[in-house]
């Protein structure tokens, strides 16, 4: 062996050695948890970016219920717009742009609210009505059938709340529960 | 939990007169595990394909087809996310930040490749990238670049590698995912701009051979310096140099260097060069204590595109009545009820990662500015035409061209043509 396959084999093998360092440094941080991204509930202003800014064209981020915190209002302001015509599906009244929510009768004088997942988009302007002055059973999660995993969320990106965190895999989901039961 | 939501406005009711049960709220499941561990599986195989294709089996057709499957796995399929590119940015902000877990995926694509850049040099663009793939399968009629603008464009990857890893240390983000123009290719969709940036570099890879690869990839510049080091690499002949030219013609990347020639023979022109090299070896420590001095001035400019920073100066604008009203930042923080003091604290500590991370990286543009002067200054003694190890890709074009090759496989030679 000459002296510049001398030096180019320590050199490599400098290299090698310097990658493994990393990796042993990283190793030695990591915590072993898968992680995806979510969007905290309490942080979130319904700005309304998670309809536009995910790279999916529609939105991975969807409004969903916490059934257990909901009021079963008639008069719903996650659903109906501030002065509706009249308490009734029609879409005058709606607050939905795309008319996602779907309002069923229980029993005098409750109505149970469900969300079209296929029709929602994500704009959370029945999050805004529900939280201002409501119970907040209505937010948004990132759904993670949807959800692509980028390395870097766009939405996240732009969140002018900072409410899109990575989480462990195993708790993806934020439950928004009744107070004093959890 | 914030004492804002312990306001139970509306309580939920009790359905003594129907009964009605609670309905769950579905939680859709992450995307399983085992195909995230398909996507390192896939990219050990493919990487050790490609390497064997380009080195050992010598063929362009069977490295193109590879590529294929590279474009619609890593690309379509994957969208383009997780990539070896984007994956150094993770590397970057575990290290800089321990408080970052950082996927393991992305371990694995930032450094796979690189490590295999050390045994058979960059054989990850040929046909594993995606990007690569892409630009190269566009490749319709290669210009040939001038060299000097070769080398002046190659550096750009080095500076948007230095500026990629100041953003993505200080985490103010990962400027490569964000500015890649494939992705939107991948995903098929996204903003305006990006796709058209997108296809903008597609129009041009018909032309110019991958143009992302070469002059702005800055993985494929921290290849390009493993690859220095490679210890199996191309050969373009499999057996003697008959310096016919053909190969340095077929390749589109501008990666085959020809044999140095006419080395001066008088006593004053070799003096010249030793002087002219001595003085670019001084001049190495001054371009890195210039790249440094600028750095720290560029840091609390660049500092601005950190969340925290522009969201502390926004609220210090409206404190101090230089701007009306509150962006949807402002009010978000100031809904948190946060004290300003430690707004401005926290801007204050990033801004000072900001000037650290950026003297670094202007003392790592000035290094290499100041590398690639020497390197050009330096004589190398080179009898045949060669493939460079930053350069060339591995893509195997060149082979098929050298008349030694054609001889080894045992095909016909084409006659040279009449001299005209």
């Amino acid at each position: 062996m000459n002296r510049r396959d001398f030096f180019a084999n320590a050199t490599r093998g400098a290299a090698l050695i310097g990658l493994g360092g990393i990796v042993g440094v990283i190793l030695q941080r990591f915590r072993r948890r898968n992680t995806v991204w979510q969007i905290d509930p309490y942080r979130c202003t319904q700005c309304g970016k998670c309809a536009t800014e995910c790279v999916l064209e529609q939105s991975a981020v969807k409004c969903v219920h916490a059934f257990e915190m909901c009021g079963y209002c008639n008069l719903c302001t996650g659903y109906f717009e501030p002065q509706p015509v009249g308490l009734n599906t029609g879409a005058e009244n709606q607050l939905c742009p795309t008319g996602a929510i779907i309002r069923k009768f229980i029993e005098e004088p409750y109505f149970e609210y469900h969300i079209n997942e296929t029709l929602c988009v994500g704009c959370g302007k029945c999050v805004k009505g529900c939280t201002m002055f409501g119970n907040g059973s209505l937010y948004l999660q990132i759904r993670h059938d949807r959800c692509v995993n980028c390395n870097e969320c766009s939405i996240a990106r732009t969140c002018p709340a900072d409410a899109i965190h990575r989480v462990p895999a195993d708790q993806p989901y934020v439950r928004k529960a009744q107070v004093g039961k959890v | 939990m914030t004492t804002f939501l312990a306001v139970q406005r509306f309580p939920p009711p009790q359905f003594t007169e129907t009964g009605h049960k609670l309905p769950l709220m579905t939680e859709p499941a992450v995307r399983a595990l085992w195909l995230e561990r398909l996507d390192v599986a896939m990219l050990v195989v493919v990487l050790a394909l490609a390497a064997w294709l380009a080195l050992r089996r010598r063929s362009r057709r069977e490295l193109t087809a590879l590529g294929i499957f590279s474009v619609f796995y890593f690309g379509f399929w994957r969208k383009g996310c997780i990539c070896s590119i984007g994956a150094i940015q993770n590397v970057a902000l575990a290290l800089a930040d321990p408080g970052y877990a950082i996927p393991m995926v992305a371990v694995v694509f930032a450094l796979l490749p690189l490590a295999a850049a050390l045994l058979w040099g960059r054989v990850f663009c040929s046909a594993v990238c995606p990007h690569g793939a892409l630009q190269d399968l566009m490749l319709l009629k290669p210009l040939k670049v001038p060299q000097w603008l070769e080398h002046t464009l190659r550096l750009l990857a080095y500076v948007y590698l230095g500026l990629a890893m100041i953003f993505a240390a200080t985490g103010a983000g990962f400027i490569i995912c964000q500015y890649d123009p494939f992705v939107p290719i991948f995903r098929l969709g996204g903003s305006a701009w990006m796709v058209g940036l997108g296809i903008g570099f597609l129009l041009l890879s018909l032309f110019v051979g991958r143009p992302y690869c070469r002059f702005l990839c800055p993985y494929g510049a921290l290849l390009g310096l493993a690859s220095m080091l490679s210890k199996w690499r191309v050969r373009i002949t499999p057996d003697t140099c008959t310096q016919c030219r053909l190969c340095e013609q077929s390749c589109p990347f501008g990666a085959i260097v020809p044999p140095t020639l006419n080395p001066p023979t008088t006593a004053q022109l070799i003096a010249t060069e030793k002087r002219r090299l001595a003085g670019l070896i001084l001049l190495l420590p001054v371009l890195v204590a210039v790249g440094v001095w600028l750095g720290g001035l560029a840091g609390p400019a660049l500092a601005r595109k950190h969340r925290i920073v522009s969201l502390a100066q926004r609220v210090h604008l409206e404190e101090t009545g230089a701007v009306q009203g509150t962006t949807d930042a402002s009010a978000a923080f100031r809904a948190t009820g946060e004290p300003l003091e430690k707004l401005f604290a926290d801007a204050g500590v990033v801004r000072n990662r900001f000037v650290l991370a950026s003297r670094f990286g202007g003392g790592w543009m000035g290094l290499v500015i100041g590398l690639k002067l020497i390197s050009l200054a330096i004589r190398r003694k080179r009898t045949d035409y060669e493939a460079d190890p930053v350069r060339c890709i591995g893509c195997a074009r060149c082979f098929r061209y050298c008349p030694e090759e054609l001889k080894r496989l045992g095909l016909p030679v084409p006659e040279a043509p009449p001299p005209s």
